[in-house]
C-alpha cells in the first residue's frame, strides 16, 4: 500500500500510512503512546506528522473514521450525530487552519458554543495537537459552559470544587469528619462526591443517606454523589435512595466502554432514572463523568488510535448526556501513560481545551501517583494554568492527600490559593450560604470560624 | 482499641478532635487560605518516604537466606525488565519472564522424576521493596504451614524482581501449577509506604485476566497483619480449591471470627 500522508523536512521524506497512524505521530511525546508503539520514533518524526496533520482537511475526519463505523458504538454515536450546518463556518478549513481561526478575536464564546455540534472529537484532538500550551488556554478561556443542578456550575469568574472525603473502609464517621473540614475551608459546590471502598448496593446507599441528610441539615445549595459502578448506583434509585447525580467512568471506545461494565444504552437508561426523580432545583444535568488519558490502552482497547485521541472520544459520549461535571483524572493511571509533570501538565490542558470545545463542563483532578516522576509543585503549576484557562472545578481532598485511592490531589487550601491570585469565587448559590453561615466572607477570604460555628455544634 | 485526643494545637482548627474518625489531613489550620509551614513539610516527608520506596532496590539473596532458614525451597527469577525505569515504564515487559529464566523452568518440569505442585508461591519486589522485605515471608510462613495442613503441594518459592501481577500466569503454566500466588509490593500511598499485596489464580494461563484472580491487600504492620493475610489467603485458596470458582466469581464471605487473632 502506498503511503497516504506524506511530507518532506529537510532532506528527509516522512509518510504515514494512515490518518490513525498520523494522529499517534503528531502527538506531544508521553510514554503511554510509546508503550502502545503509536508514538513517533523521533521529534523530526513527530514534527513531520504535525506538518503533515495542518495539511488535513477536517472534512476528512467525515470520511475517514478511525475506528470502524461498523464495529464502533462510539463511532456511530460521533458520526449520526454530527450536526453539517454547525460545521458549516469551519469545513473548508484544514487542521492548521482551524487552529488559526480559533485564535482569531473574533472567534468568541458564542461563536464556539454554536460550532460545538459541528466538531467530532477527531477534529478536536487534531487541532490540539498542533497547539501549543498557551493556544489550549487561550482557547478555552474564551469558552464558559454553564450546567446545573442545585446551583450553577461554570461562569466566568468563578471556581467550583468537588468535596471528595474518602475513606478506606467508609467508615460513616470518617467520611462526615472530611466532609464538614471541606465545608468548612468552603468547597464543596461542584459536588459532595465520594468514591466508595465497596461497590455494593447496601453500602452506597448507606453513603447516600449520610449525603443527603447532611445536604438537608444544613440546607446546602449543592449536589451529591457516590461514584458506584452505574449498575449500583441504578439498582439504589429502584431501592428509593437519593441519587442526585449518576457516576460514571466512560471511555473513548465500545471495548473499552464494555470492560467498565456500560454502554450507551446503560448510560441513556440511568440518566432517564434520574431525571424521574427531579432532585435538581435550578437545573436538571443529571450526570457525573470521570475520564482519563490511557484508560482505553489499560484495558487493551484502543484499537490503534493514540491515547489522547481516545480520551476526546469519550467527551462524545459524555456530550450525549448533557452532564453536570465532566472530570478528566489527569495523573491517576500512572507513569507508564504520563510519565512526569511535564506530561500531565500538557494532557489536563489538552483534556480541558478538548472538553471545552466540544461544549462540555470540564473539571480536573490534577493529580499524581507516588510512582510517577511528579511532585506537588508539578500540581500547583497545572492548577494555576487551568485556573487561567477557566476551568470549572478541581478537587478538594483534606491535605490533597486521598487516604482510600492512595494519590495525591489538590487540596482545599489549594482553591482558596487559585480563588486569591485569579480572582474566583465559588457558585453563587454556595457563595450566598457561605457567607449566611459566616464560613467565607467577600466570595473568597475564610473567616475565623470557632468551636460553636452552626455546623460544628450541631455535630 | 482506644483513642486518645491530641493536645490542643493553636494552629489546628478547632475541629482537630474529628481526627480519631479519619486518618485524612482534616483541620490542618491555615495561614491566609493556605497551607501552614508545618503541614506543607509533614506531607513532603511522607511523600518523600513513598518516593524513596518506589526507588528502593531489592536484594533477593537475603530473602533466599531467609526462605532457606525456614526450610522453603526457592529459585531467584527474571522478569524482561532490566532496570527500574524501565519497570515502571513497561509493564508489558514486567508480565513475562526472560528467556533465559523460561528456559529454566521447563528444564525443571522436563526433569523425568518432576511432580508438578498445586501450587506456586511468588515473590516480587513490585512497586515497594520494603514490602517484600518485610512482609512477604510472615506471610508465607503461616500460609505455607496452613496448606501444608490441608494437604496441599507446594512447589519452589520463586523470587521474580521487577514482576507483574500476570507473570505468575507464565511460571505457573510452566510449572505446571494448579495454583499460582504472588506476593508484591503495592503502589505506595503516602501513609502506607511498604503495603504487600497477594495475588492468586487458578488454572494459570497466558489467557488469564484480572478478572480472575483474586488479591488480598494492604498487609502491612498498620494495615491487615501478615499472619491474618495468610489466614485468609488459606481459606480463600481452599475455597476455591473446592468450589473450583476464583476471581470475581469467588467472595470472601468467611466469617470475620475465623481470621480474629488468637
Amino acid at each position: 500500500m502506498s503511503a497516504v500522508y506524506a511530507t518532506t523536512l529537510g532532506r528527509n521524506r516522512h509518510t504515514f500510512a494512515s490518518l490513525r497512524e498520523l494522529m499517534g505521530k503528531a502527538t506531544p511525546r508521553r510514554s503511554g503512546d510509546e508503550l502502545a508503539g503509536l508514538a513517533a520514533t523521533s521529534a523530526e518524526e513527530r514534527a513531520a506528522a504535525q506538518s503533515c496533520l495542518a495539511d488535513v482537511p477536517l472534512a476528512e475526519f467525515l470520511r475517514t473514521p478511525l475506528i470502524p463505523y461498523e464495529s464502533d458504538e462510539v463511532t456511530r454515536l460521533i458520526i449520526d450525530t454530527h450536526d453539517r450546518q454547525a460545521f458549516a463556518p469551519v469545513a473548508s478549513l484544514t487542521v492548521g487552519q482551524f487552529r488559526d481561526w480559533l485564535l482569531r478575536y473574533e472567534t468568541d464564546d458564542a461563536t464556539l458554543a454554536a460550532l460545538a455540534p459541528g466538531l467530532t472529537p477527531e477534529m478536536v484532538a487534531a487541532v490540539s495537537k498542533l497547539m501549543g500550551n498557551q493556544d489550549l488556554i487561550l482557547v478555552a478561556a474564551k469558552r464558559r459552559v454553564h450546567t446545573a443542578f442545585r446551583n450553577t456550575l461554570g461562569m466566568a469568574g468563578r471556581l467550583s470544587v468537588r468535596l471528595q472525603p474518602n475513606h478506606p473502609t467508609d467508615d460513616p464517621h470518617g467520611i462526615a469528619a472530611s466532609i464538614l473540614d471541606g465545608l468548612l475551608y468552603g468547597c464543596g459546590d461542584a459536588v459532595i462526591g465520594i468514591n466508595p471502598a465497596t461497590d455494593s448496593v447496601l453500602a452506597v446507599e448507606t453513603l447516600l443517606r449520610l449525603l443527603d441528610d447532611l445536604i438537608q441539615r444544613y440546607a446546602i445549595p449543592t449536589q451529591s454523589c457516590v461514584l458506584a459502578h452505574i449498575t449500583t448506583t441504578l439498582e439504589a434509585m429502584r431501592r428509593g435512595a437519593p441519587v442526585d447525580l449518576v457516576f460514571q467512568s466512560i471511555a473513548g471506545t465500545q471495548a473499552a466502554n464494555q470492560s467498565f461494565g456500560v454502554s450507551l444504552a446503560l448510560l441513556a437508561e440511568a440518566q432517564a432514572a434520574a431525571l424521574e426523580l427531579r432532585r435538581g432545583t435550578v437545573g436538571d444535568n443529571v450526570m457525573y463523568f470521570e475520564t482519563g488519558q490511557g484508560s482505553c490502552l489499560s484495558a487493551g482497547a484502543h484499537q490503534g488510535v493514540d491515547q489522547q485521541t481516545c480520551e476526546v472520544r469519550a467527551y462524545a459520549v459524555a456530550r450525549a448526556f448533557r452532564p453536570l461535571l465532566v472530570n478528566t483524572v489527569v495523573g491517576f493511571i500512572g507513569p507508564e501513560y504520563l510519565y512526569d509533570g511535564k506530561q500531565i501538565i500538557r494532557a489536563g490542558l489538552e483534556d480541558h481545551f478538548c472538553g471545552k470545545l466540544l461544549g462540555l463542563p470540564m473539571g480536573c483532578d490534577i493529580c499524581h501517583t507516588n510512582h510517577a516522576e511528579a511532585d506537588q509543585d508539578d500540581m500547583d503549576t497545572l492548577l494555576t494554568l487551568l485556573g487561567v484557562a477557566g476551568c470549572n472545578f478541581i478537587m478538594g481532598v483534606p491535605g490533597a492527600d486521598d487516604i482510600m485511592l492512595g494519590y495525591q490531589s489538590t487540596s482545599f487550601h489549594d482553591s482558596h490559593y487559585l480563588r486569591q491570585v485569579l480572582g474566583l469565587r465559588p457558585a453563587p448559590e454556595f457563595e450566598a450560604w457561605l457567607e449566611a453561615m459566616r464560613i467565607v466572607t467577600g466570595g473568597r477570604q475564610l473567616l475565623p470560624v470557632t468551636a460553636d460555628h452552626t455546623i460544628l455544634a450541631r455535630i | 482499641m482506644s483513642f486518645s485526643l491530641p493536645a490542643p494545637d493553636a494552629a489546628r482548627d478547632p475541629w482537630l478532635a474529628l481526627q480519631r474518625f479519619t486518618t485524612a489531613r482534616i483541620a490542618l489550620g491555615r495561614s491566609g487560605g493556605s497551607q501552614r509551614t508545618a503541614t506543607v513539610l509533614a506531607f513532603r516527608a511522607a511523600h518523600a518516604r513513598a518516593r524513596d520506596a518506589v526507588q528502593a532496590s531489592f536484594s533477593p539473596t537475603t530473602l533466599c537466606a531467609q526462605l532457606d532458614a525456614a526450610k522453603l525451597p526457592n529459585l531467584v527469577l527474571k522478569s524482561a525488565v532490566t532496570d527500574r525505569q524501565t519497570y515502571l515504564l513497561r509493564p508489558d515487559l514486567g508480565r513475562k519472564l526472560c528467556a533465559e529464566s523460561q528456559r529454566s523452568l521447563a528444564d525443571i518440569a522436563a526433569a523425568p522424576d518432576y511432580t508438578a505442585p498445586d501450587i506456586v508461591l511468588m515473590i516480587s519486589d513490585g512497586l515497594a521493596a520494603q514490602a517484600a522485605e518485610n512482609y512477604a515471608l510472615p506471610t508465607l510462613i503461616p500460609l505455607t504451614e496452613a496448606l501444608r495442613s490441608s494437604g496441599w503441594r507446594i512447589g519452589p518459592v520463586c523470587i521474580v524482581p521487577f514482576a507483574r501481577v500476570k507473570i505468575q500466569d507464565e511460571i505457573g503454566a510452566l510449572l505446571r501449577a494448579r495454583f499460582t500466588l504472588l506476593l508484591l509490593g503495592e503502589r505506595p500511598g503516602l501513609g502506607s509506604p511498604d503495603s504487600l499485596g497477594a495475588y492468586f489464580t487458578a488454572r494459570p494461563a497466558a489467557e488469564r485476566t484480572d478478572a480472575d484472580r483474586n488479591c488480598v491487600s494492604n498487609i502491612r504492620a498498620a494495615g491487615l497483619s501478615p499472619d491474618l493475610a495468610a489466614r485468609k489467603l488459606a481459606w480463600l485458596l481452599n475455597t476455591s480449591r473446592e468450589t473450583g470458582q476464583s476471581g470475581v466469581a469467588l467472595k470472601d464471605t468467611q466469617p470475620t471470627e475465623a481470621i480474629s487473632p488468637l
